[in-house]
């Protein structure tokens, strides 16, 4: 008899205690309650996941800029970057909401018909660091050029060799799908050291030996690091079983950088090789200024925040969204070398002042 | 004593049957007889349950032959002695505690509806299934079921000893089998499973029941084998001896004089 | 042994009472859920928000169906998003690179699945190994050959014939926005639960999760049980891929992340006991339907994700804590 009692009142407790935190939670905000009149744009900010630093400094400028611009933002996030059902679930979760405008860094193409969806109901849509293919899926773009970026520790690595054979690890987001964001850096890199680039579109066709703009090269390996620090570590490791002659290291971000450097250290390896990346985060920065990276390019996700969540602002407000950049199809909210090592041929900062414009 | 010139309903010859290096059955022979009630005591060990378990098809002998009516026989698996229509309640007593008392009394039998609901749909007749348990139920004469759609785990040990006696008696034509179905009876609950075998041997069914229960024993067996150490010790009838003897000669400490059988 | 029974307290004859109808608590909670988020939010209990509810729950419902039928024989099945990943690229690439019609496509895409099913099935019964390491390697399996065949990219929903996305096609009731893929959903639980219900594979579905030495004894083939119980769930996997298109629009390899973890927290919202032999159909179908409105609800409350993500864990915890009372009437 005593046993029933403690089960059920265990079990009256464990259930209601799941149904109090909605309760509980609620009281705490008013986020919830409908908006009142007078023009407040709703905004929800739709992240790939919650752990990503260049996420959270995105979302950070967007609440900033939410405030000044009177704008009521929510800012959620999928399981993980890929998780394209959990993106749709919360753009239809938005739409329900009444919400004015969706900011969105898309996980991958099934996010797609949401996207569209949300936009015929009269939301506007607005991609963020990650361009959706096709690019009319959203109603602009903010991105930085990737391309560019690659380009840009491409033309720096091409300087710093100095003519010297390199052997290149590259060191890729995903090898099971293909993003934009991860294909153009891997691209613009290549370009910008004057590989061959067989089809711009593909990741990993290029051929495994050949010319560089100064020299001779061999691609040791392509492995994915999912953009984190021990994908990075693994990645580098498994390069470094296959060729231990690695000279110059591409890196998708700078999580990613700091994991391979931690690699090459255990090999008693890292002033042996160069490695460049992008982000421009102040982790990255520092690294740059203690030489654990190389160069990297900068990228501006306050930029891009500030201008989805104004974008949608004035768009409330009855003005136009802005329009793309020239010869670009989405807005170029810019990139910037940053390395203290700087070449001829290539414009580049220094961490002194890249301290200033860090995020 | 009564020497039987009729034919044995089952009759086994020579069973073997090893797990590994431990032998259960050294080579067992026995006959059950129609309309009689078989009882096999023996002590711990001594391949009471193995035994019943190889006459069933719950267990495959490695050596042996059985014959049923005269016709050799050889079971594979539970299902081919059912087929036989040899019923057997097993210590376990082999029932779903999930599952109601209707569908535990015909597991693996079950009645469909007639017609293309039955053919096509393959849809249960509950109510036939229902009534046919309680009738079956009844005829044992249990009177403390009263509902056929109650959970088997909701019965008493002694109800659902009811219900597979029920059973076995329900679905046997030829023999029926009991391994130690009084084992974790009060006295009124045993009461009930003893009437249970009674009735099924006035029917003309022949039982054999395997019981560690003397006093059980000695009340309802017409005949008596004895198991020791793998064989056949002997077989005695309750009026050629009684328990004492009986329990020594399960126990070594007296042998069965020859020429009884 | 007495014959007179004690007064049962109210406790008890709860007890008793949850133990032979499963699906009440799940029910009860549901509408308490909806009740409350009600009260948060009164957008919860509009038209567009039960139907967005009932699109979401879609997938995981079916292939939390899947889930149910291997859990009521003991088993779990791990595979289970990859399997259905596997089916739905399978038919897309078929669809849209090969020029399969989508009929062909579709029926491609769930005999793979009850391929999948069979080689679990077959693993589990014949060779008698775990389903949670069957499942587990499977998992891998069935991931690795969709890369192969895919490479990681996804299949747009306009490079493939039309019919391939036709789950997703609305279909408005009773002022409610449905679709296709809810409505086949709805189909497979009704079929599902008919068998379980009704028919004698159904019984033996039980009995073998229950007490399996019981049905082998009682001579139903515990193996063919099994097996036929995984290709049944492997069928379901490949439809619930075909609703996965037309939710989606397209064919994504990453569609479902965490499928394993969506399908059995429904099924144990639900009051299927992981043990076996005990449950329902019904009940998973609330249990999905619970986790997706706590999903829409604490959204429509203005919370954060961390919110959903606890309530559901403490959920989870509760619901197997209540299926432990529950089990407790003499077993």
């Amino acid at each position: 008899m005593t046993r029933t009692s403690w089960h059920r009142r265990a079990l009256t407790t464990l259930t209601v205690s799941a149904l109090l935190i909605p309760g509980l939670a609620a009281c705490g905000g008013s986020e919830g309650t409908p908006a009142a009149e007078g023009g407040e744009a709703k905004v929800t900010l739709i992240l790939k996941d919650l752990q990503n630093p260049f996420f959270t400094a995105l979302a950070d400028g967007a609440k900033a800029e939410a405030a000044k611009n009177n704008v009521e933002l929510t800012v959620v996030a999928a399981k993980k970057d890929g998780d394209e059902q959990g993106q749709i679930d919360e753009i239809e979760s938005a739409v329900l909401k009444g919400q004015d405008g969706i900011l969105i860094l898309p996980s991958g193409p099934a996010v797609n018909k949401a996207m569209t969806d949300a936009r015929a109901q009269g939301v506007t849509v607005i991609a963020l660091d990650t361009p959706p293919d096709p690019i009319d899926t959203a109603d602009i773009t903010f991105a930085t050029d990737n391309f560019e970026a690659g380009k840009l520790i491409g033309e720096w690595s091409k300087a710093n060799l100095a003519g010297k054979p390199a052997v290149i690890a590259l060191l890729d987001q995903f090898s099971d799908r293909t993003i934009q964001t991860d294909l153009n850096r891997d691209q613009g890199f290549l370009e910008g050291m004057g590989i061959d680039l067989a089809d711009k579109t593909k990741k990993g066709d290029e051929a495994k030996t050949g010319n560089y703009a100064g020299g001779t090269y061999t691609i040791a390996c392509q492995e994915p690091t999912t953009g984190a620090e021990d994908g990075g570590r693994t990645a580098m490791e498994n390069c470094l079983t296959k060729n231990k002659d690695i000279n110059l290291v591409y890196t998708i971000n700078e999580p990613s950088a700091s994991g391979a450097y931690k690699a090459l250290q255990a090999a008693g390896m890292q002033d042996k090789v160069t490695i460049v990346s992008i982000d421009g985060s102040c982790d990255g920065v520092k690294n740059v200024g203690e030489g654990v990276i190389a160069a990297t390019s900068m990228q501006f996700p306050v930029k891009m925040a500030e201008l989805g969540v104004k974008a949608v602002a004035d768009k409330v407000a009855g003005k136009a969204l802005p329009a793309v950049s020239d010869g670009l199809d989405f807005y170029n909210t810019g990139t910037e070398l940053i390395t203290d090592k700087a070449q001829a041929g290539v414009t580049s900062t220094t961490t002194a002042d890249a301290t200033k414009t860090c995020w | 004593m009564t020497v039987t010139t009729k034919q044995p309903v089952l009759s086994a010859k020579g069973i073997r049957k090893t797990f590994g290096r431990v032998v259960g059955l050294d080579g067992v022979d026995l006959d059950v007889f129609p309309g009689e009630v078989l009882a096999i005591i023996g002590d711990n060990g001594a391949g009471k349950s193995t035994l019943i378990q190889c006459l069933t098809g719950a267990l495959v002998p490695d050596e042996g032959t059985l014959e049923l009516d005269g016709k050799r026989v050889s079971f594979r698996r539970p299902q081919d002695a059912k087929d036989m229509g040899i019923e057997t309640v097993y210590q376990s007593l082999a029932m779903s505690p999930a599952l109601d008392i209707a569908s535990n009394m015909f597991l693996g039998r079950e009645i469909r509806k007639a017609g293309p609901l039955g053919s096509v749909l393959r849809m249960l007749d509950r109510k036939a299934m229902r009534e046919k348990s309680m009738a079956a139920v009844q005829q044992l004469g249990i009177r403390t079921i009263q509902n056929p759609g109650q959970r088997v785990e909701t019965l008493s040990g002694g109800q659902r000893q009811a219900i597979a006696v029920a059973r076995a008696a329900a679905f046997g034509s030829k023999l029926v089998l009991l391994d130690e179905p009084t084992a974790a009876l009060g006295v009124r609950e045993s009461g009930l499973v003893l009437d249970a075998i009674r009735a099924l041997r006035d029917r003309g069914l022949p039982v054999i029941l395997i019981s560690h229960n003397m006093p059980h024993v000695w009340e309802i067996a017409d005949r008596i084998h004895i198991q020791r150490l793998g064989r056949r010790a002997g077989v005695i009838t309750p009026s050629s001896h009684d328990m004492t003897e009986g329990v020594a000669i399960m126990t070594g400490a007296k042998t069965l004089d020859t020429g009884k059988e | 042994m007495t014959s007179t029974k004690k007064a049962a307290s109210p406790a008890l004859r709860a007890q008793h009472f949850l133990h032979e109808n499963p699906w009440v608590s799940p029910l009860v909670l549901l509408v308490l859920s909806v009740a409350v988020f009600t009260l948060l939010n009164p957008a919860f209990a509009q038209p567009r928000a039960i139907s967005l509810l009932l699109q979401q729950t879609a997938v995981v419902a079916a292939l939390a169906v899947g889930q149910t039928l291997i859990i009521l024989t003991g088993g779990i099945d791990l595979s289970v998003g990859a399997a259905a990943i596997l089916g739905c690229m399978s038919s897309a690439l078929l669809a849209s690179q090969h020029g399969l019609p989508a009929p062909a496509a579709i029926a491609v895409g769930i005999l793979i699945g009850a391929l999948c099913g069979l080689l679990n099935g077959a693993l589990v019964s014949r060779l008698k190994l775990p389903p949670f390491i069957v499942t587990l390697g499977t998992l891998s399996v069935f991931t690795a050959i969709t890369l192969m065949l895919t490479g990681g990219s996804t299949v747009q929903g306009r490079d493939m014939p039309e019919a391939m996305t036709a789950a997703g096609t609305r279909i408005p009731f009773l002022g409610l926005d449905l679709n296709v893929g809810i409505l086949v959903v709805g189909l497979v639980y009704l079929a599902v639960g008919f068998a379980l219900g009704f028919t004698a594979w159904g019984r033996r579905v039980y009995a073998v999760g229950d007490a399996p030495e019981a049905a082998r004894l009682a001579g139903i083939s515990v193996s063919r049980v099994l097996l036929s119980v995984y290709i049944v769930a492997g069928i379901i996997y490949g439809i619930a891929a075909w609703v996965l298109i037309g939710r989606a629009g397209a064919a994504s390899p990453n569609g479902i992340v965490d499928a394993n973890l969506a399908s059995i927290t429904a099924v144990v919202i639900g009051g299927t006991s992981l043990f076996g032999g005990r449950g329902g159909v019904v009940g998973t179908v609330l249990g999905a339907l619970i986790v997706q409105s706590f999903a829409i609800g604490l959204t429509l409350a203005g919370l954060d994700d961390e919110y959903r993500v606890l309530a559901v864990g403490i959920l989870v915890i509760a619901a197997v804590a209540a299926d432990q009372w529950i089990r407790k009437v003499r077993t």
